[in-house]
């Protein structure tokens, strides 16, 4: 069926800042919406909030329109563009729930806009728990026994007639907040009372907890000619009862026959079809009994895109988001390509010949209190994913992904061996169960009981138990001794060299020295949706160890840009937004660009972004074996965050080319001493500091500084374990907590400047002259961290003086460093003196603000004068400055109902909003300037 | 765990680890895409005489059930995959795919490079192959080899179909339906059964005049392995037996000597369809199914142009070639492709539904 000619101009809506449950998988549908929608000639706006996205991006829409996802702003859209269709599928559960809101004050239907990809009455079934299962007992599908209740009486009624264990869902609410399992009558009445609370129209579904049956999901796509496919079959690692956001996730599923497959697969087109008449994505949950019956229960359905069909898109190669947002439009899916062969049909249903395993990121750690145990909501804050051609070797990919200090799954000395300590994690899953269940494993606790506790299919601790098998054998030998079968054995599961080195009692670069020369090389192989049953043109690769390599390389000059990984508190969705840029930029500048990252959740990982997408872990093994393979001219570090920043050492060690700023330069802003003496040099002030190594010195400096001090570790994230002291015991106590998580860290004491007003300044330095895209000036007076605050662009009242100073510091310290590229300074000012606090060189987190709100494409220009195309004066600045814009940060505090919400110098929001406004006379803002103080409890 | 190796006619070794049986196994080596249902697949008759490559990463993690074989045996030569599981989870399994190997005496080979080769097969086209866990001596191996027959041109039904006629259903059923047997799966018989029919299944050597005989509502072709255009006899036998304007419904290589029965050409393929993600367009609703599909054959689409009784009804949307036709005048139809799956969707079990309400509107003529 052809397209809806009639649908000349379409609006989607974006999901707004980042919250746990809502993050940057929606700037990835909404990309690929966008970008899909223009391929045919319509005319996309485009509205959210968050300034950090590709989405807003002139490169994406026609017309983008940063705004607050409220009604208002959408008539506002409505009167500007004449609007024929809105696409509210790609913005998660809040663009629908806008949609809705504009539909019941009739503004579509005002404005004559049909909603397109979409049902209402569809969104209302899925979202209402008590008429979805009335809804699933009518085409006889199984569901849980439960029952809704309005009130805490009802409630406890129903209780009373379903037992223990049961789950609390509250309606209408994301990534299950305020839901929660409840084991036990004595816990139920506060768990009732947080749930209702929870839903905005006051009613939770009270449901048996199938606890320990399995757990699948399924990507669906549908056609306005009925036609269904399933994209992925995904296997959740943690039975239920772990919120599917929080579980590790494997695809395709593995422990699946085709009998009960195909039994899923049935009950799921039907349920699609069921609720509603709609073209576009949906994802379905399932419980699978784990007896001999297998008897199968729908959890849930979400007629829309989702953070599962992102990971099914990163997974198989189908391009969700873009192909929904075509049949949205009126395609039938036989009259599109398969996106990866080009060849073959869309209307199939993808096969793979690897796995993928999914591990969320938490971030537990700054949310001190939160409870820690995995549960119907969900607390993770990003993911990452790994490929392999074994579920092995996937599965080591994935933890060497993760960014927690560890070099895969075991085999680098950080196992536990407290037996009970063990046995409460098994059964109390958190952030580290799938470590545990090895450690356990690794101590000899039986199977059985490891099976009790966790309830995880055997198969996959078996995949587990033979990888401590392996390590045994391999213990037993040493790096001289090693046969090349062996080795190889463990390359092929997935074992780093640094893992295999601390088995074998040697160095990682003997074991790569070993490897190189037994020929054990690292190959790529293709994402190509069709087990290599047909030629395939896309470029998206990951490694194994076999025998061919697909990977073929080009003759032309290359670039590698370093993607930032899993998303965390403190580096998120702003990084992405920087690599992709810098991709962008060098493809301009004629460079074959090349990708490296492990998060399927973002635009980097599209593989219509880069010219090469290495989907692998962003992991100095993986990194440097994708560079001797590809031999690009260098390598970008900057745009990444710290992920890709602290790999600049070693690359530099290694004789690879930083592109920008030298890794000297980095090394030097990073190393407080060193930095201080180049500030000294240039006259520049900054507090009164020191470093120290132990509680001992931290205590005899702190005479010499005064308190109060702000005490940090040093090579850190967001803030982390960053906090003000103000007496010696408060100090001691401190300093011994961060040197047992960090052992040799180098703390940094800075004399806290209490009652400073805070500022920080970007800027783009090709080592001669400096341009400073922007100076913010935060709201709340310092000690709350940069990420944390309001911040206000431009200053809204610096003096004259004080911008001067900044301006003038900001030139001295880009040349000093000799910047090239993106430099990010924070100052703290008191009595109109103007302190340096730190200065990074690299891309921040306000460098997509920025470029939003003045319009104009910064990191684009970074990255070309990074790479020696342009000097700084090459570029015409033309910046939009009409009124301000302000820096809203969001948390997610819902999530944890027990965290101190207090703010300060560690970092807990998770996402951003812009807002503009006119003058300092606006309302919004002066309610926020005149709460400023008010900090302490947000 | 022993060694293993495999080595194609082209001359192409790959080295890897015995699953199986240890011993010595050829055959035309073909891929199937497929990521559930191996145990399916591995009983189903049209293998017999191929090797199989199977893409998936894993083989073998849920075990083996008694109630997911499409025939009573392991059909296929020999088994070729990336890693074999040794351990298996599936509280309804009944044992490990390693003992139900050694069972049926077939022999494997895991842990090659299985999209190395996939590649080299879809550029090189379909070849014999030999897989061995016990004669290491490439030589030998390339002589054993040279015995092994080509498909093209090769009968194979017979192999795997019954030698004598038996029933299935219940004798008072409302449709009696003759199935001939060039290798049916248990799922079509299922399939009919579940539709009311009472079965007698022939042997593939039947003649016309014996099912006619039987006086059957419909009959049903089945599917099976081997080069349709070397079953000349079969073909001549349907001929006379279309005449008669009873419904016929085929699968698969039934589909194939409907064709030849009614005129057209077959002609191999350079690779086949093997998996369980094969999309067909219907051409008459414009609906599409995912279909599991398993051929190397196919009938030729410009051998249908000018033939006014055989009308194209359905197509396969990877490469446009003909996945099913009708033949008005003769009150039959066929498809290419496996509408029981097993393993693989359920999208075109209406295809049976369709065979029944042909049925159906024959007896009412029949009874008038």
């Amino acid at each position: 069926m052809p397209k809806d000619s009639s649908i000349k101009s379409i609006l989607i809506i974006g999901s707004g800042p980042i919250v746990i449950g809502q993050a940057c998988e929606f700037d990835y549908a909404g990309s690929q919406a966008s970008r899909s929608l223009r391929e045919e000639g319509i005319e996309v706006s485009l509205i959210n909030s968050n300034p950090a996205t590709i989405m807003t991006d002139k490169v994406t829409a026609d017309h983008v329109y940063l705004l607050p996802l409220e009604p208002e702003s959408i008539i506002k859209i409505l009167q500007e563009q004449k609007i024929d269709a809105v696409l509210p599928t790609m913005g998660g559960q809040t663009a629908l729930n806008l949609c809705i809101e504009c539909q019941n004050q009739g503004i579509w239907e005002e404005y004559g806009v049909k909603m397109v990809g979409v049902d209402i009455d569809a969104i209302e079934i899925t979202e209402n728990r008590e008429a979805f299962r009335a809804l699933m007992d009518e085409i006889g599908v199984g569901s849980a026994p439960s029952d809704t209740a309005k009130s805490f009486l009802e409630g406890k009624e129903i209780a009373q007639e379903l037992g223990f264990p049961l789950c609390v869902r509250p309606s209408y609410t994301l990534g299950g907040s305020g839901a929660s399992f409840v084991h036990e009558a004595k816990d139920f009445e506060a768990a009732l009372t947080r749930g209702l609370h929870a839903s905005p129209i006051h009613e939770v579904m009270l449901d048996k907890a199938l606890l320990g049956w399995k757990e699948y999901e399924l990507e669906l796509l549908r056609d306005s000619n009925d036609n269904v496919i399933i994209i992925c079959s995904i296997e959740n690692f943690d039975p239920m009862g772990v919120h599917t956001g929080d579980s590790i996730t494997v695809a395709p599923a593995m422990t699946l026959s085709d009998k009960t497959y195909q039994r899923m697969r049935d009950m799921a087109i039907k349920m699609m079809r069921s609720i509603g008449d709609f073209a576009g994505g949906c994802n379905v949950q399932f419980a699978v009994s784990p007896d001999e019956d297998e008897d199968i229960v729908a959890i849930e359905i979400n007629p829309r895109v989702s953070r599962s069909s992102a990971l099914a898109s990163k997974a198989t190669g189908y391009p969700i988001a873009k192909i929904a947002a075509k049949l949205a439009i009126g395609y039938t899916l036989d009259d599109l390509t398969n996106q990866i062969t080009k060849s073959t049909s869309a209307y199939f249903e993808p096969t793979l010949d690897y796995v993928i395993v999914k591990i969320p990121r938490w971030d537990f750690s700054k949310f001190k209190g939160a409870e820690e145990e995995l549960g119907l909501q969900m607390k993770s804050v990003g993911e990452v994913m790994g490929i392999g051609r074994s579920f092995q070797e996937a599965l080591q990919k994935a933890c060497q992904s993760l960014e927690i200090r560890r070099n895969g799954l075991g085999a680098d000395g950080k196992e536990l061996t407290d037996q009970d300590t063990i046995l409460y994690k098994l059964e109390h899953p958190s952030w580290d169960r799938l470590f545990r269940i090895y450690d356990a494993i690794k101590l000899g606790i039986p199977f059985k009981t490891i099976k009790e506790k966790t309830r995880i299919d055997d198969w996959f601790l078996r995949q587990i138990e033979d990888l401590i098998k392996l390590e045994r054998v391999i213990e037993k030998e040493s790096i001289q001794s090693i046969s090349k079968d062996l080795l190889f054995e463990a390359k092929q599961k997935g074992y780093a060299d640094r893992q295999i080195a601390h088995l074998l009692r040697c160095l990682e670069s003997e074991v790569y020295d070993k490897r190189s020369k037994e020929g054990i090389k690292r190959v790529y192989k293709l994402v190509d949706t069709c087990a290599a049953e047909f030629p395939a043109e896309t470029p998206y690769y990951y490694s194994t160890f076999e025998l061919e390599n697909e990977s073929v390389v080009t003759d032309k000059k290359k670039i590698v840009v370093l993607g930032s990984g899993p998303n965390r508190i403190g580096q998120g969705i702003e990084f992405d937004y920087c690599c992709v840029h810098g991709v962008l930029a060098a493809k301009e500048c004629g460079y074959e660009t090349i990708m490296i990252n492990c998060n399927p959740e973002t635009v980097s990982t599209d593989f219509d972004t880069a010219d090469k997408l290495y989907f692998e872990p962003v992991f100095w093994e993986h990194i440097y074996d994708i560079i001797q393979h590809e031999k690009p001219e260098g390598v970008i570090v900057q745009l990444g965050g710290q992920t890709a920043l602290k790999l600049a050492e070693k690359l530099s060690r290694y004789g690879v080319k930083i592109i920008g700023t030298s890794y000297e330069a980095l090394d030097l802003a990073e190393d407080r001493g060193s930095f201080s003496t180049l500030l000294k040099n240039n006259d520049v002030p900054y507090p009164r500091f020191g470093v120290v190594e132990s509680a001992e010195q931290a205590l005899d400096l702190s005479k010499e500084l005064g308190f109060p001090l702000l005490v940090r570790p040093s090579y850190v994230l967001g803030g982390q374990r960053m906090k003000i002291v103000i007496n010696e015991d408060e100090l001691e106590h401190h300093v011994v907590e961060i040197l047992r998580e960090m052992p040799e860290n180098k703390i940094l004491l800075d004399h806290f400047l209490g009652g400073a007003i805070e500022a920080e300044a970007d800027a783009i330095c090709d080592g001669e002259n400096v341009y400073i895209i922007g100076i913010m000036q935060h709201i709340e007076p310092a000690g709350i961290h940069s990420g944390d605050s309001y911040a206000v662009l431009p200053p809204y009242n610096l003096g004259d003086l004080v911008i001067h100073q900044i301006e003038d510091i900001t030139n001295k310290i880009a040349i000093a460093l000799k910047t090239v590229g993106l430099l990010n300074i924070q100052f703290a000012i008191k009595d109109e003196k103007v302190f340096v606090i730190e200065a990074n060189p690299r891309a921040s987190r306000t460098v997509p603000f920025i470029a939003k709100a003045y319009d104009e494409p910064y990191v684009n220009y970074a990255t070309k004068v990074m790479l020696g195309e342009n000097k700084v004066t090459d570029f015409d600045f033309n910046p939009r400055k009409e009124g301000y814009a302000i820096k809203i940060p969001v948390f997610s505090f819902e999530k944890f109902p027990n965290v101190n919400k207090e703010l300060g110098p560690e970092m807990k929001s998770t996402g951003e909003a812009i807002r503009f406004i006119k003058d300092l006379r606006d309302p919004f803002f002066r309610k926020v300037y005149s709460e400023r103080n008010f900090y302490l409890s947000r | 765990m022993s060694e293993a190796t495999l080595l194609l006619d082209d001359g192409t070794v790959f080295k890897g680890k015995a699953v199986g049986k240890i011993g010595t196994t050829m055959g035309e080596i073909a891929f199937n895409t497929g990521m559930t249902g191996y145990q399916e697949i591995f009983t189903d008759p049209s293998y017999f005489g191929q090797i199989l490559l199977m893409t998936p990463s894993h083989i073998g993690n849920y075990g083996v059930n008694v109630n997911e074989i499409e025939s009573e045996s392991i059909k296929i030569s020999g088994l070729v995959c990336k890693k074999f599981s040794e351990t298996f989870s599936r509280p309804a399994a009944f044992e490990s795919l390693q003992i139900y190997f050694e069972r049926d005496s077939i022999v494997g080979i895991s842990d090659i490079d299985t999209r190395a080769l996939v590649r080299h097969i879809r550029d090189k086209g379909a070849m014999n192959a030999i897989i061995s866990s016990e004669i290491f001596d490439i030589r030998k191996l390339k002589s054993q080899l040279k015995d092994a027959p080509n498909m093209e041109g090769l009968e194979l039904s017979s192999k795997v179909s019954t030698t004598k006629p038996y029933f299935v259903g219940n004798e008072n059923s409302s449709y009696h339906v003759g199935v001939i047997d060039y290798g049916v799966k248990q799922t079509i018989l299922r399939c009919l059964e579940e539709r009311g029919c009472y079965l007698k299944v022939f042997p593939s050597n039947v003649t016309a005049e014996e099912i006619y005989e039987w006086d059957p509502d419909g009959i049903m072709l089945s599917n099976g392995p081997g080069d349709p255009a070397a079953m000349r006899k079969e073909v001549a036998e349907l001929k006379m037996l279309l005449g008669k304007g009873i419904p016929t419904f085929g699968i698969c290589l039934g589909h194939q000597i409907m064709a030849l029965a009614s005129g057209l050409k077959t002609k191999k393929m350079h690779n086949g369809h093997r998996g369980v993600n094969h999309p067909v367009k219907n051409l008459s609703t414009g609906k599409c199914e995912v279909t599991s599909q398993n051929h190397g054959f196919v009938v030729d689409k410009e051998s249908l142009k000018n033939k006014k009784d055989a009308i194209l009804t359905h197509i396969h949307l990877n490469d446009d070639s003909l996945a099913g036709i009708k033949y008005p005048s003769k009150n039959a139809f066929s498809v290419q492709y496996h509408p029981e799956s097993s393993a693989g969707p359920n999208d075109s079990r209406y295809l049976f539904d369709e065979f029944i309400d042909l049925i159906k509107k024959y007896k009412l003529v029949k009874t008038l």
